[in-house]
């Protein structure tokens, strides 16, 4: 029963995941007052590429293939170590969430790595920022996946959530809300959201994310997307398995848990509309800022239990 | 222990018969490699079954050196380290048949094969010695044969320069190898200096001096300042060897310290741990500012020798706070490392070296494009930099992998100032894995990928196999390593076990619920690859009968791009460079720029070493300055020599007479 509900929330992630980038664009569009893309473009835009054929620089050779697949394989593993609110991950053990921060590593490789393939000046600065970023994100994410271990003396993410919806915010509420901001500052930064990156330039200066699939076309660029939206949701997934919204009704966890992640998406969303993007010199502040607060948490979770 | 004589025998047999070969190249290789070949595969069988836990081997044979006695023992953790010694040095010698070639101003090979061969029996020696004096003749052995091979081109100056600063340091740490085996006395046990020499230091000094000692060959910031000089300077073979065993030698003198010293009291395990956090951190920064690929992996060497001291610190630190779990991870950590460490970094230089040898170069901004052109070297090199990176579903996310779990478990079980080791130990961790992803995303992306640089990177082409083969064992050990890792983590027992001998730990339970743990990561790693397989397969079905056309790179519509205008290794590792440039001191140097259509320009970037620089470099200028207020007594005077002989003897006539 268990497992059977667990691969049903894998399987929702991986049909719903592209929908979270497009709830994100409505909020964007609401507060900037224009009408927007519908919500469910980015699925129209997956069966577009799918659809094409392919151009590939002849600079590049097999790695440059390999990145978007290998993305996409990674971040499918990692999905599947993440809990969905009160429903456990399809795999958990202790020690998971070490392989899920890896995963991501990995695929952030793969990327720069592609990038670097296509021998274009704009891609490797955008594999040279991401490098750059990633050595401060990582280790707030970490510390800040450190500080929920302390507190829930669980070393899985599956663990972490099942604590969370028991009794876990009744004695630790600062220590759980203060890595969770931390992880959601991880979250905008891994993502490519701003304030670090601006999904929407792909030739600014903000360029990132975007400007290193700048020659993936056709089903490559699909595969590219679809990772992309797993991705921040297997993100927000885990940050909304750790608030303490359960009932503990198998049929009313899900439907909860759903409608968190279309608040993550709601969050991000308000938080593209109200903040400029940073200057690239300020980013590792952010995330040192991040990784001040996960440290923070840790410190209270530690006399919060005497 | 016979095998293990035998093979011994072999490697200084045909040492000696190649050096007898001299210019003949073909016998000499036959000889020289053909021996090393043979010897380490004899001297492996007792190795491998040693660290599977077959009963200690010991051999004794009278010696008449004073304090000396030709014992040799094998346990599981001498077996350890005597297995990547002499399954790197077989691998290293195949290669090394074929690269290293006459030249005119070296036209004896056989020579090398000589010291190679001894380097490699020196090392065995070593890790199995059971009595002070033999290790440390064993050592200085292993020292200076792998002198003569850094100093192999010695006609060039900057080999020299890296071959005294090799010896000058390798001194340094001798020197404190003998104040800590005297000051052991005979508590030393197996390694002590024999009954009658009481100990003169307490276990503190004894820990402070192994850790300077030992410290100096493995390499810990601020002792590092050796490496990246010698590594480079080596020919690549034995590169290979230095970095993946040799400086490792360091790592297990301080091993086996630390069973001879008793229960090491938690303040040990901070030591090696802030030693490991400095190391890495720093290791890898100073890697990512370096233009020469050998340098840059010898930087990384550094950074590695810092995570495995952070594996046996926090081993160090939970088994004083009671969290046996948590100890035997951390020592099993840093073990496996040592073992994956060995794997891809003598695959890394073994692929540097076939770089260097097809193109001539070995300075990243004249590289770029090889991919294409040593697709094999290309692919190994990449399996090398995806698993020093410590990324699954390779053998270095494992024992990062230990080493965090480790970490993570004290939070759990530790209170109070072990949380703090912990979490700095996690933090650094992530730091140094992102640091090291960057480094050799810079490295394979500006070496193999996009377009040649130079006519130097447009020479590139696939090595013979001889060079090929050991590349593509080491890089299938990278992979094994990673997908059996359950398995893998099995023949750590007996050596985690004479580690935690003393303090009872439950080795054997607690690998085996890791197996358990690394079972399903394995089984991660795999399903990683079969979704990458299968949707690469995806992508194929889907392309075919449409349009799949080449095109150049999208350039933004300028119509004339080169090959100079793509991101260079400098440009890439710029902005890291730039945040952390207050502990690199990386020094920038640029022509004046003139006109508005400017015809010249030059921007050149360089990565001191800055604890060379700023603190040894002073440190023996000030040295050498108050010994050179001695030179008035050398006025080369023979009367004045006559009455320093008279004083003295007249001071000592005094002393005596005072007693």
């Amino acid at each position: 029963m268990t497992l059977l509900a667990s691969a049903f929330v894998y399987l929702a992630g991986l049909v719903l995941a592209p929908g979270l980038p497009g709830i994100v664009n409505r909020v964007k569009a609401a507060m900037a007052g224009r009408k927007g893309v519908p919500t469910l473009q980015l699925y129209a835009d997956l069966a577009k590429l799918l659809r094409k054929g392919a151009v590939y620089s002849r600079t590049t050779t097999w790695v440059f293939r390999f990145g978007p697949v290998a993305g996409l394989a990674a971040v499918l593993v990692a999905l599947a170590l993440v809990p969905a609110g009160g429903v456990a991950a399809p795999v958990s053990f202790s020690g998971d969430l070490i392989l899920f921060a890896g995963l991501f590593a990995v695929m952030r490789m793969a990327t720069m790595l592609a990038a670097l393939d296509t021998g274009s000046s704009f891609e490797g600065m955008g594999a040279s920022r991401e490098a750059a970023f990633a050595v401060f994100a990582e280790p707030a994410l970490l510390v800040a996946l450190a500080a929920i271990v302390r507190v829930t003396d669980s070393l899985s993410l599956s663990g972490a959530a099942a604590a969370a919806g028991s009794g876990l915010w009744g004695h630790a509420a600062a220590p759980v809300s203060l890595a969770c901001a931390a992880l959601f500052v991880v979250l905008l930064a891994e993502n490519a959201r701003v304030p670090v990156d601006d999904p929407n330039t792909h030739l600014e200066l903000t360029m990132i994310h975007e400007v290193m699939v700048l020659d993936h076309g056709g089903p490559d660029f699909a595969l590219i997307q679809y990772a992309s939206a797993l991705k921040l949701w297997a993100g927000s997934a885990l940050i909304v398995s750790l608030l303490p919204c359960r009932t503990g009704n198998p049929w009313i966890d899900p439907v909860i848990f759903l409608a968190g992640m279309a608040g993550a998406g709601v969050l991000v969303g308000l938080v593209e509309s109200f903040l400029a993007r940073l200057k690239m010199s300020r980013v590792p502040h952010m995330l040192v800022g991040a990784m001040a607060l996960a440290i923070l948490a840790l410190v209270m979770g530690r006399t919060g239990r005497g | 222990m016979p095998l293990l004589l035998i093979a011994l025998a072999i490697l200084v047999s045909t040492g000696l018969a190649a050096l007898a070969a001299g210019g003949r190249r073909a016998w000499a290789v036959r000889l020289g490699a053909g021996g090393a070949v043979a010897a380490c595969l004899v001297g492996l069988v007792p190795a491998i079954r040693a660290v599977a836990g077959a009963p200690d081997e010991a051999l004794d044979v009278a010696w008449s050196l004073p304090g000396g006695a030709c014992s040799l023992g094998l346990d599981p953790l001498s077996g350890f380290f005597l297995a990547a010694i002499l399954a790197l040095g077989a691998l290293a010698a195949v290669y090394g048949a074929e690269y290293l070639a006459p030249t005119p101003e070296r036209p004896r090979v056989g020579a090398a094969w000589w010291w190679y061969n001894l380097l490699i029996a020196s090392m065995a020696v070593v890790v199995c010695a059971r009595n002070a004096v033999l290790f440390l003749i064993a050592w200085e052995i292993m020292t200076l044969a792998s002198f003569f091979l850094v100093v192999w081109e010695d006609h060039r100056e900057d080999a020299r320069r890296a071959g005294w600063t090799y010896l000058v340091a390798a001194h340094i740490g001798t020197a404190c190898l003998i104040g800590f085996f005297v000051g052991l006395g005979d508590t030393g046990g197996p390694l002590g200096l024999g009954a009658g020499h009481a100990p003169s230091l307490g276990a503190g000094w004894l820990f402070l001096l192994a850790l300077l000692g030992f410290g100096v060959k493995a390499g810990f910031i601020p002792l590092h300042v050796w490496l990246p000089e010698a590594h480079p300077a080596a020919p690549s073979h034995v590169s290979a060897v230095m970095s993946g065993v040799m400086i490792k030698i360091g790592i297990y003198g301080l091993l086996r310290a630390l069973t001879l010293l008793g229960p090491a009291p938690a303040s040990w395990g901070w030591v090696l741990l802030a030693v490991g956090i400095v190391s890495g951190i720093l290791g890898v920064l100073n890697a990512l500012a370096q233009h020469d690929l050998k340098r840059l992996l010898a930087y990384h060497s550094v950074e590695n020798i810092g995570i495995i001291a952070m594996g046996i610190g926090l081993g160090v630190i939970a088994q004083a706070a009671g969290c046996p779990a948590a100890a035997v991870l951390g020592y099993a950590g840093g073990l496996l490392h040592v073992a994956n460490h060995a794997t891809f970094k003598g695959l890394l230089f073994l692929d540097t070296g076939s770089v260097v040898h097809a193109t001539g170069t070995r300075h990243l901004e004249d590289l770029g494009g090889l991919a294409k052109r040593m697709p094999r070297t290309a692919f190994t090199f990449l399996v090398g930099a995806v698993a020093i990176s410590g990324l699954p579903p390779l053998n270095g996310f494992v024992s990062e992998f230990l080493i965090l779990l480790a970490a993570f478990s004290l939070l759990t079980g530790g209170a109070g100032w072990t949380v703090v080791a912990a979490v700095a130990a996690i933090a650094s961790l992530a730091m140094i894995g992102t640091l090291a992803t960057a480094c050799f995303t810079k490295a394979f992306g500006v070496v193999f990928l996009g377009e040649p640089r130079s006519d130097h990177a447009r020479r590139g082409h696939d090595p013979a196999p001889a060079m090929q083969l050991p590349s593509m064992v080491l890089a299938a050990l990278c992979v094994a390593g990673g997908l059996g890792a359950p398995w893998v983590v099995g023949w750590l027992a007996a050596p985690v076990g004479v580690l935690a001998a003393g303090a009872g730990l439950p080795v054997g339970a607690v690998l085996a619920d890791t197996a358990g743990l690394l079972a399903v990561v394995a089984g991660a790693g795999a399903a990683f690859l079969a979704l990458a397989g299968a949707a690469a397969y995806a992508r194929r079905r889907l392309l075919t009968g449409r349009s799949v056309t080449g095109d150049a790179t999208w350039g933004c519509g300028y119509a004339a791009p080169t090959a100079r205008m793509q991101y260079t290794a400098s440009s890439f590792a710029a902005p890291l460079v730039k945040y952390f440039n207050s502990v690199l001191g990386t020094r920038k140097a640029h022509g004046a720029v003139t006109g508005y259509f400017p015809r010249h320009g030059s921007f050149s970037t360089g990565a001191p070493d800055l604890f060379a620089t700023r603190l040894l470099a002073p440190t023996f200028r000030g040295v050498s300055g108050l010994l050179g207020r001695l030179r008035g007594m050398q006025a080369g005077r023979v009367q004045l020599y006559v009455a320093y002989v008279a004083a003295m003897l007249v001071a000592l006539l005094l002393w005596e007479g005072r007693r």
